[in-house]
């Protein structure tokens, strides 16, 4: 759990407060994308809960303990931090780089050893193959594995992750998202993460939140911020295409009715989301498809004027996106 | 030429083993205190950036005075002998290695010292364990440069009776023994060669361990 309470940082010399009088909550195991335009305070945010920048004014309490007060270094052994640089060191081994925190924690040397390995597999790199390489030996989507598997290492309960995907390739980023968040999810860490990408915090938040001049616009569920925008301001952010993003958060499987579907109808995989649905049936000019489960049978149908309710669901206080 | 300068070394081998180990004692012990002096100090710099400036600037005036005035302005301030040469030179190769020391830990990536200051590493072990291997290449250099220039310029600290190789020279030349004069000039330019060649060997060995 992290939660943030009238939190302002104040730089002297500067028009208005770069964070001002934020409270955000984070349950334990969620995850919470913080995203605004430049200059809005998230990064700034997300570093003073591990203290590499002092709040002016409020309180920030990680897993029940006011870390206000704590000291620094050890509170930053606590919290897993991974950046965009990534930030290994050229000079240390892969091995070396994850093994950071456990030795700074004086685990015994067989235990570090082991905790490597396991961490190398968890983030999907071949111990054996990376352990002894340098980072300059591997590609940026395998530097960015062992960025994260360092924040791992020590298993701190919260990680704080900034811009974690901007230093890969677009191809590589959206699988690196599904899989680190699968893998932030199995082991409930509680995350918050920046990014500047609204798809990506979509994709990787159980809650968004948005900044604007350091103040906190809205925080909800990505499906709520996309379905009742507090404003014109989160409406413009989001995007024009937020009933589209909506559907990409549901998967057919879960959405689909019971029913038969034509004969000669196409098919989707339940795994699916209703964003692929609606581009399948504009693409084929149909009414419905077959929503297949894993060993191909069908489990229900998706039909086009169930998508258009299900879009238009909850979007009731009629805010268009800002023209 | 060759044939008297051996033959002047055989004649004299007492005089002139005394002041080729003096001149090396007198270089050694110069550089250890640089050493000493400077490395510490780049480290200190680096939490205090606006007096980094300052002293860098400092510095590099002290670089710009020549290695004669320096040991000639310790004469009326330390008198003669080995103690105002060894301060003379310690000052003499100080701004090799305080400047390459300084500017090669303060450019280390900023990323990577946030990232480690992120991971909960303290600031003395960013500088032990991650700025101070990053600079070493251009440490190590600065120190090589110091080092030739300390064992060159030991030579002029003949004339404040500091000793050395210097010796040779300046007693050549007052009794006009060419010989001697010529041992003592190619004594130190071999001297100073096997400095810059041992120190390039020791730094090319250190590179060649990191990068393996």
């Amino acid at each position: 759990m992290i939660a943030l309470e009238g939190v302002s940082k104040i730089y002297p010399g500067l028009p208005r407060p770069a964070v001002d009088d934020l409270t955000l909550m984070v349950p334990g195991g969620r995850t919470c994308v913080l995203i605004g335009p430049s200059g809005c305070g998230k990064t700034t945010t997300m570093r003073m809960v591990n203290r590499l920048i002092e709040p002016t004014r409020g309180r920030i309490v990680v897993e029940g303990e006011d870390v206000t007060h704590a000291d620094p270094v050890s509170l930053r052994r606590r919290i897993g931090y991974v950046i965009q640089q990534i930030g290994l060191f050229p000079h240390m081994t892969i091995a070396q780089n994850v093994a950071t925190v456990p030795e700074l924690l004086g685990w015994p040397s067989a235990r570090v050893a082991a905790r490597v390995d396991e961490m190398l597999s968890l983030v999907g790199l071949d111990p054996g193959g990376v352990r002894d390489r340098y980072p300059r030996h591997l590609s940026g989507g395998q530097r960015q594995r062992v960025g994260v598997a360092r924040a791992l290492a020590a298993d701190p309960p919260v990680m704080l992750m900034d811009e974690p995907f901007g230093a890969v390739d677009p191809l590589v980023r959206t699988h690196l998202q599904d899989e680190f968040l699968s893998i932030l999810k199995r082991l409930r860490k509680t995350v918050i993460l920046v990014t500047h990408d609204i798809d990506e915090a979509i994709r990787m938040g159980d809650l968004v939140a948005i900044l604007k001049d350091g103040r906190l616009v809205q925080c909800d569920a990505p499906d709520r911020l996309l379905a009742m925008p507090a404003n014109a301001f989160v409406a413009d952010f989001v995007g024009a295409d937020r009933a589209l993003k909506r559907l990409s958060l549901v998967m057919a499987g879960d959405a689909c009715e019971p029913g038969t579907a034509p004969a000669g109808a196409p098919e989707i995989a339940a795994t699916l989301s209703l964003r692929d649905a609606l581009a399948i049936l504009l693409g084929t000019s149909t009414e419905a498809l077959r929503v297949t489960g894993p060993d191909g049978q069908a489990v229900g149908i998706v039909t086009l004027a169930g998508i258009r309710a299900r879009a238009g669901e909850g979007a009731g206080r009629g805010l268009r996106a800002a023209g | 030429m060759v044939g008297p300068v051996f033959t002047w070394i055989a004649e004299h081998p007492k005089v002139f083993w005394t002041a080729a180990q003096q001149h090396l004692v007198l270089s050694a012990a110069a550089l250890g205190l640089a050493l000493a002096l400077a490395l510490p100090l780049a480290v200190v710099l680096l939490r205090w950036r606006r007096a980094a400036a300052t002293a860098i600037a400092l510095v590099n005036v002290l670089r710009t005075i020549p290695s004669l005035a320096l040991l000639v302005v310790m004469l009326p301030i330390l008198g003669t002998g080995f103690q105002p040469a060894l301060v003379a030179l310690t000052l003499y190769g100080l701004p090799a290695i305080l400047i390459n020391a300084y500017t090669a830990l303060s450019e280390v990536d900023a990323d990577i010292v946030e990232a480690a200051t992120g991971q909960g590493l303290s600031r003395a072990q960013i500088v032990r364990r991650i700025q101070v291997p990053l600079a070493l290449p251009v440490i190590f250099a600065g120190i090589r440069t110091a080092a030739v220039q300390i064992v060159s310029a030991a030579t002029l600290a003949a004339f404040i009776g500091g000793g050395g190789l210097g010796e040779l020279i300046t007693a050549g030349m007052g009794t006009l023994d060419i010989p001697q004069l010529v041992v003592g000039g190619l004594a130190v330019a071999a001297l100073a060669i096997l400095t810059e060649l041992a120190f390039g060997l020791a730094e090319r060995r250190l590179n060649r361990t990191r990068h393996a």
